[in-house]
């Protein structure tokens, strides 16, 4: 059977499971709709945050970008699972007590205001819609790339899919279909793992892989040999990077703190029975991400080694196959600058920007390209980063049905997130927006058509962003870390651990951190790109770092404001009592 | 652990406990990750487990072991305390 049929089989397989599971699963009430009936297992829980957090970044890009970035992509290794701990230990158990459905739900009950609901349900809408648009575009390409469809259709049919099992099942249907998705993805992306690793280290075990000798004779350990050779070719050492010490800080602490802070991840805490279950939960589901996160620097690492080995100063002529593969997917390109018919990597970009092809064919048969060559470094390879991942099975000589289940992969993580995402935004508007400010007497009946049809919106909404994407979602998604770090974060947390904080200090600090990280993004980013560089950052923190920055004026400003307005009422101070200790529903019955 | 005085336990003694827990946590939490990761890895480079430079060790797999024994740690510690001072869920 030829490859592209096992693809489309295996898709359709894992589709028709995802379907199914919804239909089994629908929601029949708000509760159900909002948070799967409050009754999930703390495993099955940690898995299903496991599959809503790993996008298709995640399976994708993570390890090519890796790949390039040497230690610098630590960055996102510790970043995106460090902010599980936050989670266990300073928010989950306690926004489990408290008990309700939403993010804006705490935050606009503990600062007693609807102003201050109405401000969180703003910061949430804006984080999630940032993040959404990314991930269609990521079903998308996926599609595009294993089944030969436009990246428009491709979706439209992502949005299709979202819409039977997101609309349909609510959180219960995500929910369930979620651990369905973690299993068909991380699958896909240990098997080629562990076959790579067996073939450059003779170790399975790709974590263990990392740290052991190459086993062609050098006597050489996989990071050594991939220093040396990468400052042969003119690169910095793998393991040094290159960014400054106090940017690899921020970021990572941006990350680490955006991710305790997105209303999409915070949410799944609120389907389990217990407070107790939240904390077991959020370890749980760091053990599933783990095991991804871990084996990507791996992945990174060997597919770099094998990149330099098998295609620097290679003739074209004999290029490895999935090399001419994936130059026939545009995401290879070749040219050849000093005309010896052999490429050669190395520092800088072969052209500008990513390739146009001409259509016509040089003299070894490579796809000519009309970009603008740069002739100022010798490098002769473009590769996009994303062939670290995708061509893990063609370089490790598997099977077609590894290629066919990455592609089963790819989707699962796209479309995992894609629903979390819409989730999250529906309930805001049914919920935060409808129910608890505009229309109070709304019945639960009501209420879940309101959730169903702002599903149905946001999907639209999110598909057309995903079909004609702003110039500018590829350069944003930073927004969404630094926003949730600087906005929502430091009021959940306060709002635990601090008594004292009222209404006045969180609104001003929200907007505070807010508007300050906005700010300093977008000028970076939108409107000022030219001047994004290192002597322009204020203390040296690029826009992807700065989140931390805002969370600490976020704090500043809330703390300060409180300390010369009111204090909270007496009730509040119940409130939090009642939450801090996990016995009971309503009222602490410790007393 | 504070056992002295289990009369005046209640929510106020538990919650003390149960900060004084956080606290220790967040700091391993902090060291193994912006300590060794980032901070001291220069340092902590010059030492090697296997074919790892100790402090990419640290910021590419150690830290990310550390922080589900953390989660777990934690989990199962708060069980305990919760029971001691009667408040569990």
């Amino acid at each position: 059977m030829s490859t592209q049929m096992l693809i489309y089989i295996f898709v359709a397989v894992s589709f028709a499971l995802y379907i199914g599971i919804a239909i089994w699963s629908r929601a029949g009430s708000t509760k159900e709709f909002y948070v799967a009936g409050g009754g999930v297992n703390p495993v099955v829980n940690g898995m299903a945050t496991a599959a809503d957090w790993m996008s298709a970044a995640s399976f994708i890009s993570m390890a090519g970008l890796i790949a390039f970035m040497g230690y610098d992509g630590s960055v996102y290794l510790m970043g995106w699972t460090g902010g599980y701990v936050m989670l266990a230990l300073l928010l989950a158990p306690y926004l489990r007590k408290f008990g309700q459905f939403t993010v804006p739900d705490f935050i606009g009950t503990r600062y007693y205001s609807k102003l201050a609901r109405t401000v969180a349900v703003i910061c949430l809408i804006f984080i999630s819609f940032t993040y959404i648009a990314g991930q269609m575009r990521g079903v998308g390409i996926v599609f595009s790339r294993f089944l030969d469809v436009q990246i428009e259709m491709g979706v439209v049919i992502g949005m299709a899919i979202v819409f039977v099992y997101a609309v349909l099942g609510g959180m219960k249907g995500i929910t369930y279909t979620q651990v369905a998705q973690y299993c068909v993805l991380i699958f896909a992306y240990m098997v080629p793992a562990f076959f790579i690793s067996m073939m450059i280290t003779g170790n399975p075990i790709p974590q263990l892989g990392l740290g052991s000798m190459v086993n062609d004779g050098s006597g050489m350990y996989v990071l050594q040999k991939l220093d040396s050779s990468l400052q042969a070719m003119g690169f910095s050492a793998y393991t040094d990077g290159s960014k400054s010490m106090i940017d690899v800080f921020c970021i990572t602490a941006a990350l680490m703190i955006g991710t305790a802070g997105l209303p999409h991840v915070i949410v799944r805490f609120f389907t389990v029975p217990k407070a107790s279950d939240a904390r077991k939960s959020a370890g749980w589901a760091l053990v599933f991400i783990a095991l991804l996160y871990t084996t990507a620097p791996a992945v990174a690492a060997f597919a770099r080694l094998n990149f330099n080995g098998t295609v620097n100063n290679t003739a074209y002529a004999e290029a490895p196959g999935w090399f001419k593969n994936w130059e026939k997917n545009s995401l290879i390109a070749w040219v050849d600058k000093n005309d010896d018919g052999k490429m050669e990597v190395s520092k800088g970009d072969a052209f500008k920007g990513s390739p146009e092809f001409t259509g016509g064919t040089g003299p070894e048969g490579q796809r000519l390209v009309s970009n603008q060559i740069l002739t100022d470094n010798p490098n002769e390879v473009y590769v996009d980063k994303d062939i670290m991942v995708l061509a893990n099975p063609e370089i490790a000589n598997l099977p077609g049905w590894v290629i066919a289940l990455v592609a089963a992969g790819g989707l699962a993580a796209a479309l995992s997130t894609a629903a979390g995402l819409l989730l999250v935004i529906s309930t805001a508007i049914s919920h935060d927006l409808l129910k608890s400010t505009f229309k109070p007497d709304i019945s639960d009946k009501g209420e879940l058509l309101a959730a169903r049809i702002a599903a149905t919106c946001a999907i639209v909404i999110a598909g057309i962003l995903g079909i004609y994407p702003p110039g500018w979602v590829a350069q944003v998604v930073a927004f969404a870390f630094g926003l949730a770090a600087a906005s929502l974060f430091p009021a959940i947390f306060m709002g635990i651990f601090s008594k004292s904080m009222n209404k006045e200090g969180a609104i001003a600090g929200m907007v505070t951190g807010l508007s300050f990280t906005f700010l300093y993004i977008a000028y970076f980013k939108l409107w000022n790109p030219d001047a994004n560089a290192a002597d322009n950052w204020l203390l040296g923190i690029s826009p992807e770092g700065i989140g931390v920055v805002g969370m600490v004026l976020n704090f500043v400003v809330a703390i300060a404001v409180a300390k010369v307005t009111t204090a909270p009422p007496a009730e509040i101070g119940k409130l939090v009592d009642s939450i801090r200790v996990p016995r009971g529903a309503g009222e602490a019955h410790a007393h | 652990m504070s056992e002295e005085d289990p009369k005046a336990s209640g929510a106020g003694a538990y919650w003390k406990e149960n900060i004084r827990l956080l606290v220790t946590l967040m700091a391993i939490w902090f060291l193994v990750s912006f300590g060794a990761g980032i901070l001291f890895r220069d340092f902590l480079d010059q030492f090697s487990i296997g074919g790892f430079p100790l402090g990419f060790w640290f910021a590419q797999q150690g830290s990310i072991y550390v922080f589900i024994v953390l989660i777990f740690y934690y989990a199962w510690k708060m069980r305990k305390i919760e029971r001691h001072y009667d408040l569990d869920d």
